[in-house]
Formats: structure tokens, C-alpha cells, sequence
């Protein structure tokens, strides 16, 4: 199965990650790699060559913050968890997603 | 995202690479082991996992550089891009960046004396833990004052230290002047007394040799001097042989024992020392061979003490000024008559912070170093509102290229940076080259007030304040004239200023407000520094011109020293006539005649009188006084108004004789002509007062200087002086040239005796350097008025031609409609003419309003002084008329057609 290529769509991989974090609470960039395939029944496969750069610059943009902490089989993992910033932004990119899906449905759906 | 993270992952480089390392690895982990739970052999799982992850190396730099990385690249392109721009219009570059070195190297010169004179730490142990004692103000004191900061007897130098408990230690010293040849022109050394504990204390050690220690100041008093590194190089050659070596000081031999760092000047701010010898060597080198020690009036010494550990400043103070009744007791001079006396032992002694040393010409220069300061921040706000000008002027042109820029996709921010980018640019450059211009500017301004008699040395190494103060210029002059421009060029939406770029007939208004107001403020300021110029310049005039009582020209002063031809005391005076009659036989020379010393040469001697047979004595009627020979008046060309002149029969044995000036004979004769009345002339505790008889009137005469009013002086006989000193001043009133006759007399006084030590000048020179700190004014001002008045023509010379191009096409078609040259040219110079006036009128108030700061640095000159002010405004408005016709001329010369076709 080809990968969809959510990442470049811009925007789609910050809202993804957002998403996932806003739920399920603390995650690894691991976790949120699995997480995302098997809620999308595999249908989107995050790129780790961008999961990490984007989870760093969120960081820096304090919309998630990060933590080291021991997995249950004893590995060292950073966890990431949203903060109140991520969660604005969540909102906001949820919004923009919807409006342009919207938007590409009725492009395509018109006849 | 803020810039300080970016920074951050710059520079934790380390750190982030480790944590990204970690991270990636756990994420190969857990990879791995899904994949070898699906049933993959472990080492094909691994590789699969890695080859799942990707590049790894190239993961890791993404995830760590991608902001650094694009920002650095900005940050280089903007500056890239910054220089290109500026090489395009190599015009513009150099205004900007020449009047800003030169408004930066101002101020940093300026800063510099400042910092020189005010905030520098002396260059010695501890210097926060130094005071120097000091007396309270109208503390009562007589006696004879030897040298500058002269505060204390020797007396009170011994009790002072055996009674205090509050200093490690104490220093004094005094300042003297040494003569380092034996006879002919003398060539001076500075020179230091020093006590015992000084270097020890100051903790200065020696860069050759050793300095003086507590036991060289003893009653033998042979252990020799110790000489400054610029004297070493300068009379040595810097030669380490130099130790041991004899220097003659006023004709005493003295062995050289060690060399001062360079750093070390002494403690007094302004003045650097050569030659330091013990406080003991006074009596050697006196020619009573008792000096100063035992004087209990001789005032010559300079005290600086350390605090102890836990003791401050205050309360120090406090426990000087409690112990003073016993120090005041204990050192009372004894010729002090009761009065005084009672008034001494109320003296008290304080404490003052000396941690960046004593200075002479601190207090003196305040006024005018605040002065300069403000002028030369003038003239940089001037220059910086010029560069605002031409940078709005340019961000107009440059609004099409903006306007792409902004459409495209750049944030607002990212465009002002850029244009900021070229703001610090030229700031940057403006500073760089203006320490160059300080470097030069501060040498200048030294040798401007500098003279042969008091070398002026100021230490003007570059310390962290001054470059802190020059980059805070910098950055400060950038966001000043760089920020508003940016701001302003990035505020319009693009659409509309692509549009608008060239397309209507009139250039919109809106946006030439702020031009039109840095014009005023431009014209505004320059015309304050304009007038202030003006006042200087005036006032200086006056001091050239100003009745001084006696005539400028054509005197020749000469001081003759025989202290190291050693007559006897009462030989002299035959000596001395001996020597004036040969002065006088010298072809060119019309007259000469003695005199105590010359007029504002800085000696003076004042003392009460008692007029007509009162006691002088608490009379509080002060004269001041100097001797004269006969023919003095007339030589010197002061007026005789009524009796004699002093005649050679006017004997130590005849009758004694006074001439007085026309200030004493108001003061104390009540006006009436004073010929033929008496006076009595205080002396010391059990000494009868003298009369006198006046026989003569003269005109007033200045005393100190020539800004002062006239005071009430009096002339005895130079041949009734009981106790004729070892030196003697001759004034020569010559007709020719001046060199051959100094010449002259040079030939003539070494015919006497080689051993004679002589200094001659003409008398005009003396009262020049009595006026460097008014020329020096006078020129800066000049130069800095000057200065501020180009900049802002330039100003408006840019605003009227950039509205000229921008009105280009409306006035073709005025003149195609029929407008013929003179109504174009009168239409821009109505604008000229409209911002000239406003920035005029706000500056003459600013004048106004500021003009009483300047009051104390002018000599007859009222700060309000409607001549300057009048000057001023005639000759900014002259040539800003002329900056504004030259672009008027521009635009009715233009083709009507060709302005009209330009689209």
C-alpha cells in the first residue's frame, strides 16, 4: 500500500501530531507514529524523517513540551504532552483543516 | 520563534545532538523489536529499522538546524544584500557615513576628556578605598600658598598621622616645577615632593630599579629621585643605565633611583609627574636651605589617606572633623593674630572620595566639558535626523521593490530587518571611522588648551566606558534615524503602493509630513548651536579687544632667575639694575622696567589695608598688590592719571611709596584723587603696620585674568622691597622685530653670568594661553555651529529637490499651461521658504530658553545677545535659501515635455 504523503500537505503533520497528543495524553515520537497508523487502519504512515523536526520546532514554539521518562520495557523515551498553546493551536489548525476539506469536497464533488 | 533559543541551539550544539542521538535510538528500538515480533531475524530487523528511519545523519541535522540554519542565512544575506545596496549609491553611503564618524568621533571625544577627567579609577592599588582630607568651606587660613592643591603645612602633615586612627595610611605630596639645566633657558621637569609613604601606600611599584620608601624621607635626605616611564623614554631613551645616572633639579644634583610603570601619572588628574624626590629634599633644594618644612604658614603640601578596613567615606569625615580642634590646636602658626587665631582652631577637616584622584581642572572644565557634550549630541542629532531624511527619501524610491517583496509572501518584520540591516551598516561604519576622528579630535583639543606653562596630560587609553559609550551611539544613532524609515516603508499595502509608485500627477502628502518636521527640527537645532557659536565667538572677541588697562602689544616679558648664580642678597639689587640698563641699551628697545610680575601671569599677593591712618588690621579693606620700577607705567602703557611714576630715588632708605589705581582710590578715597593720602598694610602677629604715602594715580589694570572686573590694587618701589627674592620680571616695550630683539637679550643676560636661568616671551603670547579655554571654545563652537549648519542644508536640499522630482510632472504641465520660470521657482521656494521660517522661529525660542546655560563661560556677551541671534538666523537663512533655489532653478529648467512624457 502506498504511503500517503500527509506531510506534504502542509500543516497536516503538525495537526496530526496535535490531535494525537490532545487525546491520548503524553507520547513518544515513536507512539505517535504507531498511533497515527493504526487509528488511520494504516491508511496514513507518518515520515519519522519529519516527525522529528516538526515535533522539535514545536517545541520551540511551545506548543508541546517535552519530557524523558522510562518505558514500561525499561527504555529511556521523551514524551511529548500538549500544552495550552498547542491546544489554541489545535483549534485553530482543526478549523483550517475543516475549511479546506470542505472546500476540496465541493470542488470535486460539483458537476 | 524567539531568538535566544535560536542562539540556544547554536551554541548547545552538544547537548541537543546527544539528546536527538537518544531519542532516534529508542525510536531504532522499538522498530526493531515490532519487527522482530512479526517474526524477522533480529540483525535483518535492525537493518530494516534503520533503513525504515531513513538518513540518520541527515535526520539529525534537520531536526537540530533547520531554524539556525535559516536564520544565520538571513542574517548573512541581509548584510550581503545590505553592502550591494549601499555600493549602488556610493553618494549617499559617504554623506551618511562621514557625517556620522564625525557625530560619533564628537561625542567619543568629548566622552573621552570626560571619562579622562571625571570617571577614570586612578591607576593604583585599590583606588575605591582612597580620600583625600580636605578642609570645609570658609575654613579661615593665612600664609603663603606655593603650588595647586596646596591644603596643609608640614606641621599639620606630622600631627595628622600621629593623631589619626582611621587610615592604613597617609600620603602627601606637593607638585613643583624643576629646572633641569644649569643656567640659560630653563627646561622644566614636573616635579613631586613626596613623602616616604607614598609609592608604598599608592602600592606602585617600580618597573626599574625601586621607588621611595618610608625611610628615604629622613633628615639626610640622600636617597635620590624617582622619574615616571615617559621621562625615562624621554630624557634616557628609555636606557636602563639611566639608574644611578645624576639629574640637576634647579642646579642640586640627584641620583635617578627607579622607573613608575607607565600606567602611573601620579594622583592628580591633568597633570603627569616626571620627577619625584622625598618631602626632605624641600630644605635642599631651598635657598635658605630650610624650606618649607618648619613653616607653620607655608602652605604646600596635598594630603590622600586609606581607609581602614570597615571605616567609609562619612565616617571618616566624621572623625576627621571631630579630632580637627586638636590638630588646629596643635599646629597653630604663631604670627596668626587673635582673631584668626580663634577663627583657625574652629577649622574642621573632612573626607572626600578620591578614588579617581584629585583634580585641578575637574571643577573648571564641568561647565564647559557639560557644554560640549550637549553640542556635540546636537550635531549627532542633527546628522541622525539628515540620515532619517535620506533614508525616508530612498525608501521611497526603493517602495516598488518593497511592495514585490511584501506581495510575495515576506512578513513585515522580515523587511524591516532588512532595512535595518543597512542602518547599522552605515552606523557601524560611521563608528569605526569616527574613533579615528575622536582619536585626532582629543589630541587636538589638548594641545588647543595646553601651554608651555601648564602641560596638560590626560590619560586617554580607550577603557570599556568608552567603547561602551561608542557602540551605545552607534546602536542608539541606527535605531534613531534607521527604524522610523523601515517602519514607514513597510506600512502600506502593497497593492496600493505599487500603484502608486509614479502614477498621479501630485505626490501624495500624507507621507512627507515627517520629512517636512526632521527639516524643522534640523533647522531648529542647527540654529541653537548657530547661535551659541556666535556667543562664543563674540565673547572671545571681547576678550581680545577688551580694556585691560595696559597695552597688548609690543611688550616683551623676561624672568631672570639667579638662584643658581647664587648672589648675595645684597648685591642684588645692583645686579638687577646692572641687568636692566644693558636690556634697555639694546637697539629696538624704547624702554625697560622692573616689575614683581607681570600682569595676568598668575601670581597675585593680596592683603587688608588700613586707608588714612586707620589700622589695617580686621579693617576687611583688600587690595591687591604687585612692585614696580620706574618706568613701569610707561612701558607697559598705563595710563598716569595723576602724580609720578616711581623715579630711581625712591630708595630702600626714603620715605615709603605707593602708586594706586583708580578702582582702589573709589573704593577706599571715596573717588577724590588719592596723591598725597596714606595707607597702612597688615603684617604679621607683632609686626608694625607701614605706612604708606600714594604718589601716583593709575588707570585700572586687569590682575588674574582679563575676564575679571577691576580690582583695587596698589604698587610699592621695586627698590623698597626688603627682602629682593632671587629673581626679578623686566618688561620691555620694543619697536621691531621681536625675534632679533629676544635674541638680544638672550646674548646680553648670558653676558652677565652663564649660570642665569631666563625665560622671555612677548607679552601678547602670555595673554593668549590666559585665554585657551575661550579660544578653544570659540573654535569648537564654531566648528561644531558650522557643522550643524551644512547638515542641515543638506537636509533641505535633499527634501526640496526629492519634492521637485516628485512634483516633476505637475509642473510640466503648469508650464505647458503657461506658468512661466519665475512663478515655478517662487512655487518652490514658497515651501523652502514656509519650513525655513518654522524650524527659525522654533529655534530662536530654543535659544532663548537655553541661552542662560552658556552665562557663565561668556565674557561680556549677554547670553540673550541680539547680535548673535540676528547673525545666526541672516546667515542660515542665506544659505538654506541658496540649498532651496538651486533644486527651484532644476525645475523651471526642466523640459515642460519631456516631464510630462516620462511615463
Amino acid at each position: 500500500m502506498p504511503k500517503s504523503p500527509n506531510d506534504k500537505l502542509q500543516g497536516t503533520l503538525t495537526l496530526l501530531v496535535l490531535k494525537t497528543l490532545n487525546t491520548r495524553g503524553p507520547l513518544h515520537g515513536y507512539g505517535l507514529c504507531e498511533h497515527i497508523r493504526s487509528v488511520s487502519d494504516e491508511l496514513l504512515q507518518v515520515e519519522e524523517g519529519s516527525l522529528y523536526p516538526a515535533l522539535h520546532r514545536m517545541e520551540q514554539d511551545h506548543w508541546i513540551s517535552s519530557k524523558w521518562e522510562i518505558t514500561n520495557k525499561g527504555r529511556q523515551a521523551k514524551f511529548y504532552s500538549i500544552t495550552a498553546k498547542g491546544k489554541k493551536q489545535l483549534a485553530e489548525e482543526n478549523e483550517s483543516w475543516a475549511r479546506l476539506t470542505r472546500g476540496v469536497m465541493r470542488v470535486l464533488t460539483y458537476s | 520563534m524567539a531568538w535566544y533559543l535560536r542562539w540556544r541551539n547554536v551554541f548547545r550544539d552538544d547537548a541537543l545532538s546527544t539528546e536527538l542521538d537518544a531519542e532516534l535510538a529508542y525510536h531504532l528500538a522499538e522498530t526493531a523489536d515490532r519487527l522482530i515480533e512479526a517474526g524477522m531475524p533480529e540483525a535483518a530487523a535492525l537493518i530494516a529499522a534503520r533503513r525504515q528511519l531513513g538518513n540518520y545523519t541527515i535526520q539529525k541535522e534537520r531536526a537540530r538546524d533547520m531554524n539556525v540554519a535559516t536564520w544565520l542565512d538571513q542574517l548573512r544575506a541581509d548584510a550581503v544584500y545590505g553592502i550591494r545596496q549601499l555600493k549602488q549609491s556610493p553618494g549617499f553611503t559617504a554623506v551618511a557615513v562621514l557625517s556620522l564618524a564625525l557625530g560619533i568621533g564628537a561625542n567619543a571625544a568629548i566622552f573621552q576628556l570626560v571619562n579622562a577627567i571625571r570617571l577614570k579609577l586612578l591607576p593604583v592599588k585599590d583606588p575605591e578605598q582612597l580620600v583625600v582630607v580636605d578642609w570645609n568651606k570658609d575654613s579661615a587660613r593665612a600664609g603663603s600658598w606655593s603650588t595647586r592643591s596646596a591644603n596643609f603645612t608640614y606641621t599639620q602633615w606630622d600631627v595628622l598621622q600621629a593623631q589619626q586612627k582611621a587610615f592604613s595610611d597617609m600620603i602627601a605630596w606637593s607638585a613643583s616645577q624643576f629646572d633641569l639645566t644649569s643656567g640659560g633657558e630653563p627646561r622644566f621637569a614636573q616635579g613631586l615632593y613626596v613623602s616616604g609613604s607614598f609609592f608604598p601606600a599608592l602600592g606602585v611599584g617600580a618597573e626599574l630599579g625601586r621607588t621611595l620608601g618610608a625611610s628615604d624621607d629622613n633628615a639626610t635626605c640622600n636617597a635620590g629621585a624617582v622619574i615616571s616611564d615617559a621621562f625615562w623614554h624621554r630624557e634616557f631613551g628609555g636606557d636602563p643605565r639611566a639608574l644611578g645616572r645624576r639629574l640637576m633639579l634647579n642646579g642640586y644634583p640627584v641620583p635617578v633611583i627607579g622607573v613608575t610603570p607607565p600606567s602611573f601619572f601620579g594622583v592628580e588628574v591633568g597633570h603627569r609627574y616626571d620627577v619625584a624626590i622625598p618631602l626632605c629634599a624641600d630644605r635642599l633644594m631651598a635657598e635658605d636651605h630650610k624650606g618649607r618644612i618648619p613653616g607653620r604658614a607655608d602652605w604646600w603640601l596635598s594630603i590622600m589617606a586609606r581607609l581602614k578596613p570597615g571605616w567609609t567615606v562619612k565616617s571618616a569625615s566624621a572623625y576627621l572633623s571631630a579630632i580637627s580642634p586638636t590638630v588646629m590646636r596643635m599646629t597653630l602658626p604663631e604670627d596668626y593674630k587673635p582673631g584668626l587665631a580663634k577663627k583657625y582652631l574652629a577649622d574642621k577637616l573632612n573626607a572626600k572620595e578620591a578614588d579617581n584622584g584629585v583634580s585641578d581642572i575637574r571643577e573648571g572644565s564641568e561647565n564647559a566639558l557639560n557644554l560640549l557634550l550637549s553640542i556635540t549630541g546636537l550635531v549627532l542629532l542633527i546628522a541622525c535626523a539628515n540620515l532619517a531624511n535620506l533614508l525616508l527619501a530612498r525608501a521611497t524610491v526603493r517602495e516598488p521593490e518593497i511592495a514585490v517583496r511584501l506581495a510575495i509572501g515576506a512578513s513585515r518584520w522580515r523587511v524591516v530587518r532588512q532595512l535595518l540591516a543597512e542602518s547599522l551598516i552605515l552606523a557601524v561604519s560611521g563608528a569605526v571611522l569616527g574613533v579615528f576622528v575622536a582619536y585626532a579630535l582629543t589630541r587636538g583639543l589638548i594641545a588647543l588648551l595646553e601651554t608651555p606653562d601648564s602641560p596638560t596630560f590626560l590619560s586617554l587609553s580607550w577603557d570599556w566606558r568608552v567603547l561602551a559609550f561608542t557602540a551605545g551611539l552607534a546602536i542608539g544613532t541606527c535605531l534613531l534615524f534607521g527604524l522610523v524609515p523601515a517602519l514607514r516603508s513597510t506600512v502600506l499595502s502593497p497593492a496600493a503602493a505599487m500603484r502608486a509608485s509614479g502614477r498621479t500627477a501630485t505626490a501624495g502628502r500624507e507621507r512627507f509630513g515627517l520629512r517636512r518636521a526632521l527639516v524643522t527640527g534640523q533647522v531648529a537645532l542647527s540654529l541653537l548651536l548657530l547661535v551659541g557659536a556666535l556667543l562664543f565667538v563674540r565673547s572671545f572677541h571681547k576678550l581680545l579687544t577688551t580694556d585691560a588697562g595696559f597695552s597688548r602689544e609690543d611688550v616683551v616679558v623676561v624672568q631672570i632667575d639667579f638662584s643658581k648664580a647664587s648672589y648675595p642678597e645684597t648685591q642684588r639689587l645692583t645686579v638687577y639694575r646692572n641687568l636692566i640698563e644693558r636690556l634697555a641699551a639694546m637697539p629696538g628697545v624704547i624702554s625697560a622696567a622692573q616689575v614683581g610680575f607681570a600682569p595676568v601671569s598668575g601670581s597675585g599677593w593680596d592683603n587688608s589695608i588700613g586707608p588714612e591712618n586707620t589700622p589695617a588690621a580686621g579693617s576687611n579693606k583688600q587690595a591687591w598688590f604687585n612692585r614696580a620700577g620706574p618706568g613701569y607705567f610707561k612701558t607697559m602703557g598705563i595710563g598716569l592719571l595723576a602724580g609720578r611714576e616711581f623715579t630711581d630715588h625712591d630708595r630702600a632708605a626714603s620715605a615709603k611709596v605707593a602708586i594706586v589705581n583708580e578702582e582702589f582710590a573709589r573704593k577706599y578715597f571715596h573717588g577724590i584723587n588719592p596723591v598725597g593720602h596714606t595707607f597702612h598694610l597688615e603684617m604679621g602677629a607683632g609686626k608694625p603696620e607701614p605706612l604708606f604715602q600714594i604718589v601716583g594715580l593709575v588707570r585700572n589694570t586687569k590682575y588674574y585674568d582679563l575676564k575679571e572686573e577691576f580690582r583695587p590694587i596698589g604698587f610699592f618701589p621695586v627698590a623698597q622691597d626688603e627682602h629682593p627674592g632671587p629673581g626679578m620680571n623686566v618688561v620691555l616695550r620694543i619697536a621691531g622685530s621681536p625675534g632679533s630683539i629676544i635674541r638680544g637679550a638672550k646674548t646680553a643676560i648670558a653676558g652677565v653670568s652663564s649660570s642665569i636661568s631666563m625665560q622671555i616671551r612677548m607679552f601678547s603670547e602670555q595673554l593668549s594661553d590666559s585665554m585657551r579655554g575661550e579660544r578653544a571654545m570659540a573654535i569648537l563652537s564654531g566648528a561644531f555651529g558650522a557643522l550643524a549648519a551644512c547638515l542641515a542644508t543638506l537636509g533641505l536640499y535633499g527634501v526640496m529637490s526629492y519634492m521637485v522630482a516628485r512634483r516633476r510632472k505637475e509642473i510640466g504641465i503648469r508650464m505647458a499651461l503657461g506658468a512661466d520660470r519665475r512663478r515655478v521657482v517662487q512655487l518652490v521656494l514658497k515651501e523652502a521658504v514656509l519650513l525655513l521660517a518654522i524650524g527659525l522661529a522654533a529655534g530662536v525660542a530654543l535659544s532663548l530658553w537655553t541661552a542662560q546655560l552658556a552665562q557663565k563661560l561668556l565674557f561680556g556677551v549677554q547670553p540673550r545677545d541680539a547680535l548673535s541671534l540676528g547673525g545666526a538666523v541672516a546667515l542660515l537663512s542665506a544659505i538654506a535659501m541658496l540649498a532651496g533655489y538651486i533644486p527651484a532653478r532644476r525645475a523651471a529648467a526642466g523640459d515642460p515635455m519631456s516631464a510630462v512624457r516620462i511615463e
